[in-house]
């Protein structure tokens, strides 16, 4: 590497050796090689910066609290057009002319949607209700709802027609599809240790489910995606079944887990050899249209006899509306949609930061969408990419979601700081790594004590926003957006979330 | 087990001239199969979907007539032997077990299959066998008897793909009848003149290996993908599945082996290593 190819570092790691207690604990747990510790120097800890990637695993460890962490202070000369980001990036590509890869979510600064809005609640004129106290129901059924109930009598009993499977959840919130190799053994054990505990599901992501998982299958959603990897009849018989279309990180792309990630566990799990790369092409091969789509959900209800519900999952693009439309029509039973904020393990940096629209927007128009059609009640609507809190749950179920989704949330309650590594497998965490020795630092009596705890603080707190709300039930939120108003600087994006005004009241006999 | 020691089990897919649809058919076949019939024999099918789907047991389908799109998909353990032609994506993320077509089969035969073999005896469209995989012992083998069209084996990671370049067209001894090992004259098998793969073949191949009768131009090879010796090895590995391939489509084994093979294998196991930069910026 020439001189010239190098850039300033990113961050500056920083020792206080009027704090440090010289125990080397800092080198041990950097895995991205930023620290050594050499006791026979005066200052034995050796810091290559440049390496640093800001995930604070050395500062959280550091029993002094010796170890700083800053941006590097080295000014660019001031241009509004050809910011740092852009030099860096630029700089990258020529020196090796190969495609940014990266991980997590999109982080550039778009607008965010979910901050301009807010909700209502009772006064007055409508009691609100004493969460603590009175109930609430917060469960939700996951599958396809019939029309009108048919109750008839058949030999003295009395049965239900047109009774699809659905799935009940104890929370409107479900874990989205990591795969084992995208996260740790002990990570993805974790969660589905917490899912299990708190009654809701999580999905497999690409890649089957290992033997010793089979335990969890009930409260699990099986990936079935281009690479068909682990998919197995067993598999299919998980809670639910979704089809992988799309990412919210990487509409329109498939995936690869590198080789060096394809250890003898994933290798063991997917049902592959050691070591070769494990690619999702783009497109499924079987699915070019939504009669193919058709099709493969037919033959995922005819392979578990009817007794599993068949979802698709998309990412949010231009023509969402139309697309779930078809999705439904392909007799789905469920729709999930991941938003251009949502994560990944991997995927081009190009397509992570500019595909896809916010799910705010996607999801308020699909559900208008469906609602026109009259087949909104066909399907379990499930969002997610990003939300990042309660409120953005409530906000994505009152724009119309029946069920939110996360990911990075979980993640951040286990550990990760978002350093965005994810594709290196080095992650200091132990989470998105294969790296058995990383994986280990995920304790996962803790990690699953963490997630649940999650998965109960958010469900807890959509509890009280329901109550003070005067809203008895959360499915008697979903789509209710005449409870939202809107707070931002665009009149135009307010009408496509169907969205009022802070400060306009209900038009009784209105539009 | 003999087909005589087999527990036997009829299905007419057309009763009294109404057609089952593929829900009533495959319950139909479940049932069968829970009563313990091994050897289950459907009639008149005419292009039911989804036939075996997702079965497990180890027993016979025999299909009569044409079978429609995803046959024997998600399956792990039966043979299905069709009769007559089968439709796209044949052996769809097939798990085991054993699929015969006494027919053609079109398009993305084998998508993803994991393991189990799969045998056509006339000709086949695009994108079969992709994303074919393997592991440990499960090995999927695809074997056409015709000509197949572009992208064979596109993504492959692993199993066999045979294309023999048979022509059976003047080979079926009564027309009338349905097509089977005892009606083919092997006398009569002819071989397609002319190329009998086409382009893109075993585009993004990154495991197993394609074995094409005779010689195939450099210009169908598609990225990724090279032609290597045939050597004693690969004969080994083809011999088991010629001889199967004999024996079902009454084909003799000399035409089999004549004009020797042509393979084609991934350039590497790990093609698009050199594509992704994750350093952070």
């Amino acid at each position: 590497m020439q001189a010239q190819d190098k850039t300033i570092p990113r961050f500056k790691t920083s020792i206080d050796y009027d704090k440090c207690i010289k125990c080397g604990r800092c080198s041990v747990n950097c895995p991205f090689g930023v620290i050594e510790f050499d006791r026979e120097q005066k200052k034995p800890v050796i810091v290559d910066t440049s390496k640093c990637v800001a995930c604070q695993r050395c500062a959280v460890y550091c029993p002094g609290e010796a170890i700083s962490i800053e941006e590097y202070p080295v000014a660019y000369a001031p241009h509004a057009n050809w910011t740092p980001w852009h030099i860096r990036a630029i700089s990258e590509q020529a020196r090796t002319g190969g495609v940014l890869a990266t991980g997590m979510g999109n982080d550039r600064s778009y607008p965010i949607v979910f901050d301009y809005l807010v909700w209502d609640a009772c006064q007055v004129t409508n009691p609100s209700i004493d969460a603590l106290r009175e109930p609430v129901e917060t469960r939700t059924f996951l599958g396809k709802k019939p029309k009108n109930l048919s109750i008839k009598e058949v030999n003295g009993k009395y049965v239900m027609d047109d009774i699809y499977p659905n799935v009940m959840l104890s929370t409107p919130l479900t874990v989205g599809h990591m795969s084992l190799g995208s996260i740790s053994y002990n990570a993805y054990t974790s969660i589905l240790r917490a899912v299990s505990e708190v009654g809701t599901l999580y999905g497999t992501g690409e890649g089957g489910l290992h033997p010793s998982h089979q335990a969890y299958k009930k409260n699990t959603i099986s990936e079935v995606a281009s690479g068909r990897f682990g998919v197995s009849p067993d598999y299919l018989y998980g809670a639910a079944i979704e089809i992988k279309i799309g990412q919210g990180a990487k509409p329109g792309h498939g995936g690869q887990l590198p080789g060096e990630k394809v250890t003898q566990l994933i290798s063991d799990t997917r049902g592959i050899p050691l070591g070769t790369d494990a690619l999702s092409p783009n497109p499924q091969h079987d699915i070019y249209s939504i009669e193919d789509l058709k099709t493969l959900i037919a033959a995922l209800h005819e392979a578990t006899e009817y007794s599993v519900p068949v979802g698709v999952k998309v990412a949010a693009v231009n023509n969402i509306a139309p697309i779930a439309s078809g999705i439904v029509r392909a007799d789905a039973d469920f729709i999930t949609i991941d938003g251009f904020r949502g994560s990944t393990g991997a995927a081009p940096r190009v397509i992570r930061d500019n595909a896809g629209i916010p799910i705010e927007l996607a999801v308020a128009s699909v559900d208008q969408h469906l609602r026109n059609e009259g087949i909104r009640h066909q399907i379990t609507l499930i969002a997610g990419g990003s939300l990042r809190s309660s409120s953005d749950l409530v906000k994505i179920i009152a724009l119309g979601a029946d069920v939110g989704m996360i990911s990075t949330a979980v993640l951040v309650a286990m550990g990760c700081k978002l350093c965005q590594q994810c594709p290196t497998g080095k992650c200091a965490w132990g989470i998105a790594t294969g790296n058995p020795m990383l994986g280990k630092r995920i304790d996962i009596d803790w990690a699953s004590k963490r997630a649940a705890n999650l998965l109960r603080s958010w469900t807890a707190d959509l509890d009280e926003v329901l109550g003070a709300m005067g809203i008895d039930a959360v499915d008697s939120l979903v789509g209710n957006r005449d409870r939202l108003r809107y707070i931002g600087p665009n009149p135009h994006e307010a009408k496509i979330l169907g969205v009022q005004h802070a400060g306009s009241r209900v038009e009784i006999g209105g539009e | 087990m003999k087909m005589d020691q087999q527990k036997k089990f009829t299905i007419d897919a057309e009763p009294q001239g109404k057609k089952l649809h593929h829900k009533e058919l495959n319950e139909k076949i479940r049932k069968a199969i829970k009563d313990g019939h091994t050897w289950i024999t459907l009639n008149n099918v005419s292009g039911q979907r989804f036939i075996g789907a997702g079965i497990k047991e180890k027993v016979t389908i025999e299909v009569y007539g044409d079978a429609g799109l995803d046959t024997g998909v998600f399956s792990e353990g039966p043979t299905i032997i069709v009769h007559g032609n089968s439709e796209y994506l044949l052996g769809n993320t097939l798990n085991g077990g054993e699929l015969v077509v006494y027919g053609d089969s079109w398009d993305i035969t084998g998508m993803g299959a994991r393991s189990g073999k799969i045998f056509v005896m006339g000709e086949g469209g695009s994108r079969i066998g992709i994303h074919m995989k393997e592991f440990k012992d499960k090995r999927p083998v695809i074997v056409y008897g015709g000509r197949v069209k572009q992208y064979l084996g596109e993504y492959m990671a692993g199993g066999i793909i045979v294309v023999l370049g048979l022509d059976y067209s003047n080979a079926i001894i009564d027309p009338k009848k349905p097509i089977s090992k005892d009606n083919i004259d092997p006398k009569k098998i002819k071989e397609h003149q002319g190329d009998i793969v086409q382009s893109y073949l075993g585009a993004g191949i990154h495991g197993g290996a394609i074995y094409v009768r005779g010689t195939v131009p450099d210009k169908y090879l598609g990225i990724y993908a090279v032609k290597e010796e045939f050597t004693e090895s690969d004969k080994e590995t083809l011999k088991p599945i010629l001889e199967r391939y004999s024996e079902l489509f009454n084909t003799p084994e000399d035409l089999l082996w004549k004009n020797g093979y042509t393979k084609v294998r991934p350039i590497s196991s790990r093609p698009f290593e050199k594509v992704y930069n994750s350093t952070p910026i």
